[in-house]
């Protein structure tokens, strides 16, 4: 009697832990724990300021007056960015095709700012087909770099080419500075109804 | 005797620590080398006075502990977490001594064989599904491992349920072959 209730205490104990573990049962990787996040927690994106790749500034995070879609890329990157670049520019197209160029921009942001300085940021941009306007591609001081990977939960590790290999994917901010989705890359649809879904 | 092991137990815990950045660098020694180490430290420990009385016949709660612990650490999130949260590292080096390997120690002596059988034939099943989980899976299970760490990974997975396989199966062969004549002397007799 004894050995069955103390094993039906750790299998209650067991189960509450990794319900908690898992928010539920729905998350059982970091990558489904974030997007979740984003969706639950609405976290605020640290308030900075990017310099664009017409050297221009551009504040990122608080209110400001359009809703961004955030993608983190390297410029030297060989594979999966050249393939979410051509994505970006298909959602560009998407984004004007459904009028909202006046209430959505779109912004891929290097994650190794220390060698995509203005010069590179601008090739990949021109590269992609980035207008500056609609779409740019923007650095971060290095500085604000760990804040803003974290609250987007992005994990940036090293391959074994010296490049780099992260979590890609779309990130829908509101235009109250809050992460609201996060989608996968290849999936413009997807980013395009959570764009419409935080744009009034 | 439980000076040594306690010493032993210990030693593998500051190894694990001491060593903790080369070994969860590559995803295949920090789960099936790190975590087993923890483990087994825990499994050295001496045991905690009344771990023999009725709650624990059978060996259920104590196995039933180490199941759950063991299914917390499978998750991929958790391994992420530990990688990159330094309140989960610290929950990983307490957690897998003392919810894994101290437990499985204190219930498995008691666990009637047939429950042991099932339990082996399960681990090796697990493996199984987790060897071909993470050799086939489109996407990348852990943000902190690439691709080709994972599917190594899988590799490892196939490789400790063969070993292991290989390890419970062969007593079972050699006590055949031993029992075989002591049949024969009875039947005989």
């Amino acid at each position: 009697m004894q050995a069955l209730a103390a094993s039906v205490a750790v299998v209650l104990a067991g189960l509450a832990v990794l319900w908690q573990a898992t928010d539920g049962g729905q998350a059982l990787t970091a990558e489904r724990a974030r997007r979740l996040t984003a969706l639950r927690d609405m976290p605020a994106v640290p308030e900075v300021v990017l310099e664009t790749m017409t050297g221009t500034p551009l504040p990122l995070g608080g209110p400001t007056k359009r809703a961004t879609l955030v993608e983190f890329i390297y410029t030297t990157c060989p594979t999966i960015c050249q393939a979410a670049g051509a994505e970006m520019a298909r959602l560009a197209d998407d984004v004007r095709a459904a009028g909202l160029d006046e209430s959505v921009r779109l912004v891929s942001i290097s994650f190794d700012p220390g060698r995509d300085d203005p010069d590179a940021l601008n090739a990949y941009g021109e590269g992609h087909g980035a207008d500056g306007a609609l779409w740019t591609v923007a650095r971060p001081d290095p500085d604000d770099l760990p804040a803003l990977l974290a609250t987007f939960g992005v994990v940036v590790i090293p391959d074994r080419w010296g490049g780099f290999t992260h979590n890609t994917a779309l990130h829908v901010v509101d235009a109250g500075g809050r992460l609201r989705a996060i989608v996968d890359y290849d999936d413009p649809a997807a980013a395009l109804t959570a764009l419409h879904g935080v744009v009034q | 005797m439980t000076l040594p092991r306690l010493s032993l137990a210990a030693a593998l815990i500051a190894a694990a620590w001491v060593f903790r950045a080369p070994l969860e660098a590559d995803p295949v020694t920090h789960i099936l080398v790190q975590l087993p180490l923890l483990a087994l430290a825990g499994a050295l420990l001496p045991g905690a006075r009344g771990t023999g009385g009725a709650w624990n016949r059978g060996g259920w709660a104590m196995i039933l502990t180490a199941i759950f612990a063991m299914a917390f650490w499978m998750l991929p999130r958790s391994i992420d977490a530990a990688v990159s949260d330094p309140a989960v590292a610290a929950s990983k080096f307490l957690s897998l001594p003392l919810l894994v390997g101290l437990p499985l120690r204190l219930g498995w002596p008691r666990a009637h064989p047939l429950l042991r059988g099932f339990l082996k034939a399960q681990a090796l099943a697990m493996l199984g599904v987790l060897a071909f989980l993470y050799t086939h899976a489109p996407v990348r299970l852990c943000n902190a491992y690439l691709a080709e760490d994972q599917v190594r990974l899988g590799t490892g997975f196939l490789a400790t349920a063969l070993a292991l396989a290989v390890l419970w199966v062969a007593p079972l062969l050699g006590a055949q072959g031993a029992a075989a004549p002591a049949r024969r002397h009875r039947s005989v007799s």
